[in-house]
């Protein structure tokens, strides 16, 4: 429990896991795409390079994202679109807010776009009287239920077929029990249609923005971005300030890591090129930051701007697939996520960088190489440092390292707990220990490795 | 070439079967092994919580026992692997730096340094290999799935020696344990889901052992097949590989 009261990671979990066949289902989901990305990567000899390759352009990036920067912008409105610069999620729903106000629009249509959730922009907008549109169809259901996406490419992983059969009878007025995945595909495209046909304003997310021609690349598998982009009489684009590439070529490198390292696929299958606006047409780039320069600002974080937001972290974290993304509750969950979060609110947030055993696998399919779990390890001595650990684990700390700083205290402290392992067990063997809720405590030996050696070590020698 | 036998806290009390096998195997290796008996715990537990600070003294103690020897091996690889990381000594970093350089799990002295190729073990029974995290992607013990490389396992090079052994094959061969050191406490529901599902994936493939060159795994995973009332035992590598005809 965190301190205000809220759920924190463990205890989010423990509820996802109490429906274990839910998480039987929902762990194999996730490691079937893991293992599609595993077949994808390996079908590619020079995987590895790539991965250099792409984690070096990003280095250079965020090393110069200044530059960069200003180049994209000068390239923006060289091809005529309009450059905003947002400093926090509040300027950035601003920005987007008086982009419609001034049109007199009540109505916009999104593609997906994890920041303007970080943004929370939806429900900022649905406050001034405009209704936003999640148009990606796992966005879309997650919106339906009033429900954050659980992960930044499969938003509605969690659910099952029939849960969403659920929500379109509900919402769109499908037949009770309907849950053929097709069928209700068709129902939602229909539906969806229809609002791309008649909004007109768009807002998309950016994947890649290239500072040398002042363009940007969005990548969907359903063309819903395009399907708003095309119809808009006024499309706006949001980004996080670190989606900056720095020529058109390298696109090639990201494009081939991205879906693969995503899904499985070659390439998304849509990945669209935005760069003037139609005759008649608006156009609006809005950079963000909205902490981002702070994190460029942390030695040991800074990488973590790098991400391109595949999702791959979570496909492969044991923890993601067994506790579910919204257990992490940040926009961003899994484990980029844990590492991005601090940044944003520390206190909110000081469970994240603990919600992992460090196995290191997230580092290693990072199509970016973020090395994740590192910053999981150096997040959590932040955290201590800056006084949000929990008083009884500081306590707890702080005695188990003078027991084992000293022999003497140690030894004592072992025979002891081997003692009660012994002869009287259910002073451990009780509800009370955490361990011996789910699993079983070791037998405890009569003597320890030290006491044998003692004894033996003339025979040994 | 003297080695000072590292033998981590918990394994020193909770395990010594694993310490007494991983002893006389480097003896019977010829190998002058010396334990220093003051030694305690390497800092990992306080380290991985976030209290590093609060490791000094624990750090510092590892330097006095160990700093004079040639090699320095243990039957732990994620004790190995924190002191590799992490051992600093601020008065005298270049005393660490040798440390964490000599430092060596027990599986990768045997390949690398002793370069063993013959081993004179029996162990007749089915036996799946979990790789633990810190031993696979820190150690680099055996080639991690996720990369795309040429695969080779340190365990599996020395398990292979063993008359009689049959290793069975995993669907997921390097997934996690849950065990993650005080995880397995703070994220207990987690913990023991992910411990369940690694022991499951070793009984559907009928091991009849589990065996790994970390023990804080093998303890987590013991715990859930008691449990489970399961007739499934874990065992050290140590004793394995130390295991007579």
């Amino acid at each position: 429990m965190k301190p205000n009261g809220t759920k924190d990671h463990a205890a989010l979990a423990e509820d996802f896991i109490k429906d274990e066949e839910r998480v039987n289902w929902h762990d194999g989901s996730l490691w079937w795409i893991r293992q599609k990305r595993d077949k994808a990567a390996k079908n590619i000899p020079e995987w590895e390079e790539l991965r250099e390759a792409a984690s070096q352009i990003k280095s250079n990036v965020i090393s110069n994202l200044h530059e960069y920067l200003l180049q994209f912008e000068a390239n923006l409105q060289k091809n005529g679109i309009t450059v905003h610069w947002a400093d926090s999620a509040q300027e950035h729903n601003e920005i987007v807010y008086s982009i419609l106000k001034a049109k007199g629009f009540t109505e916009m249509v999104k593609s997906k776009s994890m920041l303007t959730e970080e943004c929370q922009l939806n429900e900022y907008l649905a406050e001034r009287g405009i209704d936003v549109i999640n148009s990606d169809l796992g966005e879309y259901i997650q919106q339906i239920d009033n429900e954050p996406p659980s992960h930044i490419v499969l938003p509605c992983i969690h659910k099952r077929k029939e849960e969403i059969g659920e929500l379109f009878h509900e919402h769109l007025g499908t037949e009770k029990g309907l849950s053929d995945p097709t069928l209700l595909t068709r129902v939602a495209r229909k539906h969806l249609r229809n609002i791309f046909m008649t909004r007109r304003a768009a807002l998309t997310g950016v994947n890649f923005a290239v500072a040398e021609t002042g363009e940007y690349v969005v990548c969907t598998n359903e063309g819903n971005a395009d399907m708003g982009a095309h119809l808009s009489e006024v499309q706006i684009a949001s980004m996080g300030i670190e989606k900056i590439i720095p020529q058109k070529k390298h696109l090639g490198v990201f494009l081939r890591l991205l879906a693969r390292s995503a899904t499985g696929q070659p390439i998304t299958i849509y990945s669209s090129h935005f760069k003037k606006p139609r005759k008649g047409q608006e156009m609006h780039m809005i950079l963000v930051d909205a902490g981002r320069s702070r994190q460029l600002g942390r030695a040991d974080f800074r990488d973590s701007l790098k991400c391109i937001k595949c999702g791959a972290c979570m496909n492969t974290c044991p923890v993601y697939r067994k506790s579910g993304g919204l257990s992490y509750h940040n926009t961003i969950s899994g484990p980029i996520g844990a590492i991005l979060a601090p940044n944003l609110d520390m206190k909110r947030h000081a469970d994240l960088p603990f919600a992992s055993t460090l196995c290191g696998s997230c580092s290693n399919v990072c199509p970016v190489k973020i090395n994740i779990h590192d910053q999981l390890y150096k997040w959590r001595q932040e955290i201590v440092k800056e006084g949000y650990a929990a008083n009884t684990k500081a306590l707890g700390m702080k005695a188990m390292s003078w027991t084992l700083s000293s022999p003497g205290s140690y030894t004592a402290a072992g025979k002891a707990g081997r003692w009660v392992l012994k002869n009287i067990p259910i002073a451990i063997n009780n509800k009370l220990n955490p361990w011996y809720k789910g699993r079983d405590m070791p037998d405890g030996p009569k003597e320890s490795f030290s006491e044998w050696y003692e004894k033996n070590k003339d025979d040994k020698s | 070439m003297t080695v000072g036998l590292f033998i981590p806290c918990y394994v020193n009390q909770l395990y010594p079967q694993a310490a007494i096998a991983t002893l006389e195997l480097l003896q019977k290796l010829n190998v002058d092994v010396v334990y220093p008996s003051k030694q305690t715990c390497c800092g990992q537990p306080m380290a991985n919580s976030g209290f590093e600070h609060l490791t000094q003294k624990c750090n510092d103690l590892f330097i006095e026992n160990f700093a004079s020897f040639d090699y320095i091996v243990a039957p732990s690889a994620s004790c190995v692997l924190h002191v590799k990381d992490h051992l600093h000594a601020p008065e005298n970093e270049q005393l660490a730096v040798s440390v964490r350089s000599k430092v060596y799990e027990l599986v990768e002295f045997l390949t690398d340094i002793l370069k063993v190729e013959k081993l004179n073990a029996r162990f007749p029974h089915k036996v799946g290999i979990h790789q633990s995290c810190h031993g696979l992607r820190g150690l680099h013990l055996a080639q991690m799935s996720e990369l795309n490389a040429a695969p080779f396992s340190k365990p599996a090079h020395l398990l292979h020696m063993v008359q009689d052994l049959e290793l069975v094959s995993l669907e997921r061969p390097d997934e996690c344990c849950g065990f993650g050191g005080t995880f397995c406490i703070a994220e207990e529901a987690v913990s023991v889901k992910m411990g369940k599902d690694r022991v499951n994936d070793h009984i559907k493939n009928g091991a009849e052992y589990i065996t790994s060159p970390d023990l804080s795994c093998l303890m987590h995973m013991e715990g859930i097949l008691h449990r489970k009332r399961s007739k499934v035992k874990v065992v050290h590598i140590a004793q394995i590989l130390n295991s007579t005809r």
